[in-house]
């Protein structure tokens, strides 16, 4: 098991310039929200990474219930191509981890009919870019049935696997598809960012009736977590459509999901120094969107930025500012800022990539601008 | 013994029957075993064919006589509807085919499951649907089957093992072999019949499915319903190889004349026997639907009227059914007739039924989006009008 070996007595904040973020380098991020106010690590808290979280969940949900199966590519023998499934081959058997061949249409297919017929099962999609091979599926096949259908046919799947930029793979391997499913009726669209996001909504996922998109991230893979004993018990779940505040704040509010989260965290450290106190929110569902929790935060702190990874337009963010202006707007004391991936395809080269996505210092920027704290550079040509 | 008769059918090899008894009772008596032999042979393709010869009763090919009339009845009055705008939207009628649902029915139990694509009326009949439910789904009322919020495309039995009424063409086979998938890991010893037509035939996901189906022995039965024109496009146009029964290769077919019930009967037996060992399989029924491909196509600017009326002529299934049953004395002529007469009254009842069942209820707009809504807001087209809460 990979393992962050850190000094329990400190935490290493990185801010500032911080250029290795695309290539994820694993460091250490405690929610402040969740923690003792003690710096110093109890003995009651382990550190865990998203992948254990994530294997952890899987094994406890098939364990608690013979109607789960896990299929897809390279879950099996391999034990998962980013080794999330390791070791529920040998414990559950090729009955219930099912390798399948490279075929996207069909075996999310077979998937969503073994959920007509009431079973649970878990279709992994090694990126979700191959997901578009089995969008249909997803879409009419799956979140349109319990409607079509008045009831009659419930689809209990959970399709699960890394979305959004990894690092230097291109054009085809790097979109974030939260936008796209979470605009779908009938979908539940999921993404976390801890370990204990990891192994809550993995766990109500499985559990929920409903098909889920479960949005996960492979750079956040390797990274530890601390977890309590509540999110190691077996029974441990997170509700669906429940955003988290990570840090409170009371001068900006950063929404955020996934990578984006750890980003926006070392952007609030950042600009703690400068006197803002920004709070963020990790929104953990995109479908459902906790309106409620954004909401009642934009009405407290007066300013809003949105961060995700993806493309803009019509985006997570997009929705977010339309929530805001709707229920909002008397509070709003600066426009809503956005953060998001450039307008581009993803480009290989480092530099350019480096571009393509949001950094931390983006975030500062855009908090600072809605404080009115940074005069905005006029529009390039 | 009655006398054999030869029936001078022009393009179709005479009817012969062998006539074995149980009772030494009246020859249409229920309990009569009859042995009929089916129009054509099959054709096998990596399998050796079942029998030709066909077990019945008269009781049987009365049943079939009365529910293939009852879904004929069905489709023609639902043409009169759409045409009177009772039914809106896509209208997919299966009159000519009905032998394929009946056949199959006759074969399997409600245990076993069947997946269909859009012109799944006659498939929900079969499956247990009451004509009520079927023309109140049509004209969108709460009384149908799926409450009016799926339609003509989206009709489903949970309960008989239907599970529809898909509107995308193909999407259905992998469907239906994760309804195998399900039934083998369940260990419920059934078989899922996975329904497409010679269009979707040549769908991608069709064989990425029958793939995975083999690799893992699925109890699963592609049957394609080849009635020889994907909308307006003819087989020879859009396959290289229109011998759909053996599209599978390494996975066995069967060739079945669509329009024989008793065939159809006979090679859904076997095919399920055969799966329940080995594995999928396929049976290409060779069958043909009067009507256009859906309400909007007349049906005749890609076929000539002599071609069908030819095949109304030539194979129709109830008329053949209709000529065994009087053939083997079964019943009369003017019985028949009453059967249809009847048959008519119970479709024409059911309408006006139909008709003065209610709309949905407005609030039903949000209703089944999810099994579990959350509590959360969902939205109508002005958010600050309407809205309501999932539950």
């Amino acid at each position: 098991m990979d393992r962050i070996m850190l000094s329990f007595a400190r935490r290493k904040v990185l801010c500032g310039k911080f250029s290795a973020s695309v290539l994820g380098k694993a460091f250490e991020r405690i929610p402040r929200a969740t923690y003792p106010s003690t710096r110093n690590y109890s003995s009651s808290l382990k550190e865990m990474t998203v992948r254990d979280a994530l294997n952890t969940a899987l094994d406890e949900e098939m364990s608690a219930d013979p109607k789960v199966f896990l299929m897809g590519e390279e879950v099996g023998e391999y034990q998962g191509a980013y080794k999330i499934s390791k070791g529920l081959l040998d414990k559950y058997g090729p009955e219930r981890v099912i390798d399948t061949p490279i075929t996207e249409a069909g075996f999310t297919g077979i998937g969503v009919g073994a959920a007509y017929y009431g079973l649970r099962p878990i279709v992994e999609f090694m990126t979700f870019n191959f997901s578009m091979q089995a969008i249909d599926h997803i879409i009419n096949s799956a979140a349109k049935s319990n409607y079509m259908s008045a009831g009659q046919i419930s689809v209990p799947i959970v399709f699960r696997g890394p979305n959004g930029a990894a690092a230097g793979v291109g054009a085809q391997h790097s979109q974030c598809y939260a936008a796209w499913y979470a605009s779908c009726p009938g979908l539940k669209v999921l993404s976390p960012y801890s370990s204990e996001d990891a192994r809550g909504l993995l766990k109500a996922a499985i559990r929920d009736p409903d098909p889920v998109v479960f949005l996960e991230n492979e750079i956040l893979y390797g990274e530890s977590f601390a977890v309590s004993p509540e999110v190691l018990d077996s029974s441990f779940s997170i509700p669906i459509g429940k955003a988290k505040i990570e840090r409170g704040g009371k001068d900006v509010t950063i929404t955020a999901f996934s990578k984006m989260v750890g980003y926006s965290l070392q952007a609030a450290e950042i600009l703690a120094k400068d006197g803002i106190s920004a709070e963020v929110i990790n929104l953990r569902s995109i479908r459902p969107l906790d309106r409620a929790t954004i909401n009642a935060s934009v009405r407290k702190t007066n300013r809003l930025v949105t961060v995700e990874e993806g493309f803009p337009q019509h985006g997570v963010g997009a929705e977010i500012c339309a929530s805001v202006v709707e229920e909002s707007f008397e509070y709003l004391d600066a426009p809503v800022e956005r953060i998001a991936g450039a307008d581009v395809p993803m480009p290989y080269a480092p530099n350019l990539e480096r571009l393509a996505v949001p950094q931390v210092e983006d975030i500062v920027r855009a908090a600072k601008r809605a404080c009115y704290r940074l005069v905005p550079k006029s529009a390039a040509a | 013994m009655a006398a054999l008769r030869r029936l001078s059918l022009s393009s179709i090899p005479p009817l012969r029957r062998i006539v074995s008894r149980s009772f030494s009772s009246a020859s249409n008596d229920d309990q009569t075993l009859l042995t009929i032999e089916t129009s054509v042979p099959f054709t096998g393709h990596n399998i050796d064919p079942p029998s030709r010869s066909v077990e019945t009763t008269p009781k049987e090919l009365l049943t079939f006589f009365h529910d293939m009339s009852l879904m004929r009845r069905m489709e023609i009055a639902a043409d009169s509807l759409y045409k009177a705008k009772l039914i809106r939207g896509f209208c997919h009628l299966y009159d000519g085919q009905e032998a394929v649902s009946i056949g199959m029915e006759a074969a399997i139990t409600k245990r076993d499951a069947i997946i269909t694509a859009y012109r799944d009326h006659c498939i929900f009949l079969g499956r247990g649907g009451t004509l009520l439910e079927a023309f109140a789904e049509l004209m969108g009322r709460r009384a149908g089957c799926s409450k009016g919020k799926g339609g003509s495309m989206h009709f489903y039995r949970k309960e008989t093992n239907f599970y529809g009424g898909h509107g995308i063409v193909g999407a259905q086979v992998p469907l239906g072999c994760g309804i195998a998938f399900g039934q083998k890991y369940c260990k419920d010893e059934t078989v899922t019949f996975t329904m497409y037509g010679d269009g979707a035939a040549n769908q991608g996901q069709l064989f990425e499915a029958l793939n995975m189906s083999a690799l893992w022995d699925l109890p699963v039965i592609l049957v394609c319903e080849n009635n020889h024109y994907g909308m307006g496009t003819a087989e020879w146009r859009a396959a290289k190889s229109p011998a759909y029964y053996k599209r599978g290769d390494y996975v066995p077919g069967l060739k079945v004349d669509g329009m024989d019930v008793l065939a159809v009967k006979q090679a859904c037996k076997f095919a399920k026997e055969h799966v329940l060992k080995n594995g999928p399989m396929i049976l290409e029924m060779d069958t043909y639907r009067y009507h256009g491909h859906s309400m909007s196509d007349p049906g005749s600017t890609y076929r000539t009227r002599d071609e069908i009326s030819g095949v109304r002529q030539e194979r129709d299934p109830i008329e053949r059914v209709r000529k065994l049953i009087l053939s083997h004395e079964l019943s009369t002529a003017s019985e028949l007739k009453d059967i249809e007469k009847e048959v008519r009254k119970e479709v024409d009842d059911a309408i006006a039924q139909a008709k003065e069942t209610p709309m949905p209820d407005p609030s039903e707009l949000f209703t089944n989006v999810y099994v579990k809504g959350l509590g959360v807001e969902a939205f109508g087209a002005d958010r600050k009008e309407l809205k309501s809460v999932l539950p």
